[in-house]
This record gives C-alpha cells, sequence and structure tokens, in this order.
C-alpha cells in the first residue's frame, strides 16, 4: 500500500474516534436546544466535572494504577452519575425558575453558569492540568500498512455507538422517548395529555449531561490531561457540530460530530494542526450561509 | 338529579394588560353536552384553558368536587378531564399512533387501554387506517378526529372540545357531531366551545353565550335556538 493511503487511512481511523466523542457531547446540546430552544453554555462545563468525577473516582477507589475494561466502566458510570446531578441541578436552579422570562436572559445566564463552573472548578480542582488516570492498556489490534488500529479508537467507538444506540431507542420506542418528542414540539399540549413538563425536561439534562460524562472519560483516556478549562474548545466544536448538523435533531448532531472530527484530522495531518480549530469555524460558517437549518435540520422560523 | 361534574365561579383571567374573562360562572351537570357559544376574540378557548388548567385565573373551578386551584394541567388530566384544544394539537412529527399511545399517557392498563383504542377506531375507522402516518400529513378533518380519539384514550369524565368544526366541510362536521353525541351517551359529559352555534346548540343540553369576557345569556339548547337574541347575532338570521 502507498505512503499515502496509509497515512489517509489512520487519519480515518483517527477522525472517527475523535468525531464520536465530539457526537456524544454534541447530543447534549442538540436535545436541550430540542426542548427548551436554548443552547446551553453550560453543558462544556457539565463534561469537564465528569472528567475530574472520573479523576477522583480513580484516585480514591485505588483503580488509577489498574487499567482495564472495569476500571472504564467504572469511571464511566461515576462520570454519568455526577454530570447528570450537576445537569439536572442547573435545570433546576438556574434555568426553571427563568421559564417564562425572555430567551436572552436565560441565554445569558447559561453563560454565567459556564463561567461559574469554569471559575468554581480552578478553584476546588485548581488550575493546574492533571494527569488522567491510565484507563486502559492501549495496544494495536491490527495494522494495515503502517497504519494502525488501536485498542483506545475501537473501544472509544464501541462505547459511543452503543450510548447512541441506547439513547436511538429509548427516544424512538419508550414511554418517555415519546414523551420527550412531544415536549419538544409543543410543551402545552404535552402537558394536556398529562405529561409533567418538568419531569421530561429534567430527563433531558440527565442523558444529555451523562453523554458528556460518557465523552469525558473517553478523551480522558486517549488524552490523559484534564483542566478546569477543558470543556472551552470541545465544548465549541461539540456545539458547531450541532449546529452543522441541525441543532435539534439527534441524527444531525451525530452527522456533525463524525464530519468536525474528520475534517479536524484532516486538516491535521495535511495542512497544519494550527489550522484545525480554525477550520472547525469556517464549516460553521459555511454551513450558516449555504444550509442555516444545518445539515439533517428543518428550517425554521425563530431561533434563538 | 342534576349533579355538577364542573363548577366554573368568577373567572378572571389576564393576559399581561388585557382582561380577557371578567368573572364568567357557569357549570356543567354529570351527563350533559353543554357549549360556550360567542364571537371570535370573546373568551371562549381562554374559559377552556383555565378550566385546564393552561392559564393562570382568579375565581374557583371545582371539579368532581375538588378544588383545582393550582393544579397543573397534567395533573388535572389524571382527574379525569380531557382537553382537545383549538388547532386541534396533533404532534405532527410523531406517528397517528404515538399520538395516541400519548393521549394513554396518564394509564398503565394495557389491556383497558387496546380496549379504547378498539373502541376509537370504530368510531374513527379513518384513524385506524393512518395508525403509521405521520400526524402532520392527515387532512384537518382527520387531524380532528385523530384530537378527540387521543383525548377520550385518558377515559375523561369530562371532555373539553375547542372547536371541532373549525375549517372543516360539512359532511365531516355532521360526523364529528354525531360522534360528541355518541360520546356522550356513553357517559362523558362533554363541554363545548364553538363558533358553529346552530350546530352546536342542537346537540347541548344546555348553553352559554359569551361576550366579550362575560356570560350574558344562557338557557336549553333549544332555547337558545329560539331565543331572539341568539338568532340575529349568531344564527345569521331565522
Ligand atoms: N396569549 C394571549 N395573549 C394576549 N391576549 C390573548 C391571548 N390569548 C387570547 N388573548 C385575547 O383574549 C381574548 C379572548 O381570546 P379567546 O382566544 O379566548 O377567544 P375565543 O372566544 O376563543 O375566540 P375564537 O372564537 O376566535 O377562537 C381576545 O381578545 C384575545 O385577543
Ligand atoms: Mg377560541
Amino acid at each position: 500500500m502507498s505512503d499515502f493511503t496509509n497515512e489517509l487511512v489512520q487519519h480515518i481511523i483517527n477522525g472517527v474516534s475523535l468525531g464520536s466523542i465530539y457526537a456524544l457531547i454534541a447530543l447534549g446540546y442538540t436535545m436541550v436546544y430540542g426542548i427548551l430552544q436554548l443552547i446551553n453554555f453550560a453543558h462544556s462545563e457539565v463534561y469537564m466535572v465528569g472528567a475530574f468525577t472520573a479523576f477522583y473516582t480513580a484516585r480514591y477507589m485505588g483503580l488509577a494504577d489498574k487499567p482495564g475494561f472495569l476500571t472504564l466502566i467504572t469511571l464511566i458510570v461515576a462520570a454519568m452519575v455526577v454530570c447528570s446531578i450537576i445537569g439536572v441541578s442547573i435545570e433546576r436552579f438556574a434555568y426553571r425558575p427563568l421559564r417564562r422570562a425572555p430567551k436572552l436572559n436565560i441565554l445569558i445566564t447559561a453563560i454565567g453558569v459556564s463561567l461559574l463552573l469554569q471559575y468554581s472548578g480552578q478553584i476546588i480542582f485548581g488550575a493546574d492540568p492533571k494527569v488522567f488516570p491510565n484507563v486502559l492498556d492501549d495496544q494495536t489490534l491490527a495494522t494495515l500498512g503502517t497504519a494502525e488500529l488501536r485498542l483506545f479508537d475501537v473501544t472509544i467507538l464501541g462505547v459511543a455507538v452503543f450510548f447512541m444506540a441506547v439513547l436511538t431507542y429509548m427516544i424512538n420506542y419508550t414511554k418517555t422517548g415519546k414523551a420527550m418528542r412531544a415536549v419538544s414540539t409543543n410543551w402545552t399540549v404535552a402537558s394536556l395529555m398529562g405529561i409533567n413538563v418538568n419531569r421530561i425536561i429534567s430527563m433531558t439534562f440527565i442523558i444529555g449531561s451523562s453523554l458528556a460524562g460518557v465523552a469525558a472519560v473517553l478523551i480522558g483516556m486517549k488524552y490523559p490531561k484534564i483542566d478546569p478549562l477543558m470543556g472551552m474548545i470541545i465544548g465549541m466544536k461539540a456545539f458547531v457540530a450541532a449546529v452543522v448538523g441541525g441543532i435539534g435533531s439527534l441524527g444531525g448532531a451525530v452527522l456533525g460530530g463524525l464530519l468536525i472530527g474528520f475534517a479536524e484530522e484532516m486538516v491535521k495531518g495535511y495542512i497544519s494542526s494550527t489550522y484545525a480549530d480554525a477550520f472547525t469555524f469556517a464549516m460553521l460558517i459555511l454551513v450558516l450561509i449555504f444550509r442555516p437549518a444545518g445539515l439533517l435540520g428543518k428550517p425554521s422560523q425563530e431561533k434563538v | 338529579m342534576a349533579k355538577p361534574i364542573l363548577e366554573v365561579k368568577d373567572l378572571n383571567v389576564f393576559y399581561g394588560g388585557i382582561h380577557a374573562l371578567k368573572g364568567v360562572s357557569f357549570e356543567a351537570n354529570e351527563g350533559e353536552v353543554v357549549s360556550l357559544i360567542g364571537a371570535n376574540g370573546a373568551g371562549k378557548t381562554t374559559t377552556l384553558r383555565a378550566v385546564s388548567g393552561i392559564v393562570p385565573y382568579k375565581g374557583s373551578v371545582t371539579f368532581r368536587g375538588e378544588n383545582l386551584a393550582n393544579c397543573p394541567p397534567h395533573v388535572i388530566v389524571t382527574r379525569g378531564m380531557a382537553h382537545s384544544p383549538e388547532g386541534r394539537g396533533v404532534f405532527p412529527n410523531l406517528t397517528v399512533m404515538e399520538n395516541l399511545e400519548l393521549g394513554a399517557y396518564i394509564r398503565k392498563d394495557k389491556d383497558g387501554i387496546q380496549k379504547d383504542l378498539d373502541h376509537c377506531y370504530e368510531l374513527f375507522p379513518r384513524v385506524k387506517e393512518r395508525l403509521a402516518q405521520k400526524a402532520g400529513t392527515l387532512s384537518g378533518g382527520e387531524q380532528q378526529m385523530l384530537a378527540m380519539c387521543r383525548a377520550l384514550l385518558s377515559r375523561p369524565k369530562l371532555l373539553l372540545l375547542d372547536e371541532p368544526s373549525l375549517g372543516l366541510a360539512p359532511l365531516i362536521i355532521a360526523q364529528i357531531f354525531e360522534i360528541v353525541k355518541k360520546v356522550n351517551s356513553e357517559g362523558t359529559t362533554v363541554l363545548l366551545v364553538e363558533q358553529n352555534a346552530r350546530m352546536a346548540l342542537k346537540v347541548s343540553h344546555r348553553a352559554y353565550v359569551v361576550e366579550t369576557g362575560k356570560i350574558t345569556l344562557s338557557g336549553s339548547g333549544q332555547d337558545l335556538l329560539d331565543d331572539k337574541r341568539v338568532i340575529d347575532s349568531y344564527l345569521g338570521g331565522p
């Protein structure tokens, strides 16, 4: 195989792996937007808290030096639980009191909560980066020329696909999932069906936040350096992914995540890693110009 | 013998500075069809929205002996009231079946739900033919039928219907009113809001005329059909 093909295959593997993590985070943005028409800026900080939860869980449960799937699963569960609690609390105490307030007020509150968590994180965890525990021993599973298929990438994709499948099932076939779709179409009528709208909104935050927790552990595993501001850039990218895919659309979030991850790898590989982030935002601008509702989104009259 | 299932006293609703309801009082007795008729903007929809808990109000709403003050809509449903809203309010992106399932959201008795579904299909055969279709692709009449079906699936004691005839062809309107009568004869009390006063009064045991946020007339359906003021204002002459 030519060097070119080898390299391309490697970039594709990396792109899919990174992209599926973006997709997990993007799902949280898009779900909350679908139900509240709110860009939950604090979502990236929920993700950050997930990473630190896993970090401290590993330390206090003595898992920091016990790599393996059991450790991975334990840390994912811990991050999911804590992220859900944080996400639900943010909704309950910051957004719910403003339910009938103008959208702009809620948006500003979201930015406020995001900053609050960033600075609280710096105070509580310290501003210096920490080294994420060794969750899994990476190894090469297969080679194709010089391109390697590594355990990390397969695990990341496998975990992401698993949670996306669970989410798809939940949204489409369970009673709560149907209620969520009803609430995202029309709150008032949904409440006339006997649906407790506040409970459904809480559920949405639980699901979105716990997916951010999953993403945090996966990122920590592959790029083991975490700090309280780690949510900013990746949160932005996942948000862009959600918008590119069509905010409010679950399929769009996954597609957008994969596209952004893939594009980022390509730019890093063939142009320069300095331009990777710029390229992400260039993509956002292009999509907003040519397809404002996103790739899979439905055009709508009013957006925040 | 006439036992009130719903008693509304001195209902006042404000939308910002607009005083939409100015002391509306009425009641519906068990087993009745009661209508509220009136011109555009009179406050009929607002009355239903207050009763089912969607808009805040002053005054009292007593349903089956219980004061509904501060009761949110999703709880009122569990007390036995269903509200089929103005404009039908089907969930367009959900299938017809999913819409129906949400109608039975508060229930857990699978067998009972299936029985009621079958009964609904009898009342509305058109709905059954379209179960897998997105509700947004139904015609207006079909959406109205779906909305009624969905409301009935919570097994209400009281059904609030807001302008079921709106925008429908005469033949479909006649069908809808037939079904209202049938549902009522099976034991559901109906509170009907209509601009189609003639049709509404014909199926109603009693009715109220709403004008700019107040009740100005009331009586049996037949009495109001014969009332000169109603004829002049709402029935388009004799
Ligand atoms: N959300 C709202 N905000 C402000 N004003 C409102 C709102 N909803 C209704 N109104 C006003 O309240 C009054 C009563 O409206 P309502 O919808 O109850 O009338 P209606 O009798 O149902 O009329 P129609 O037959 O046209 O449906 C109207 O003057 C209307 O403009
Ligand atoms: Mg109305």
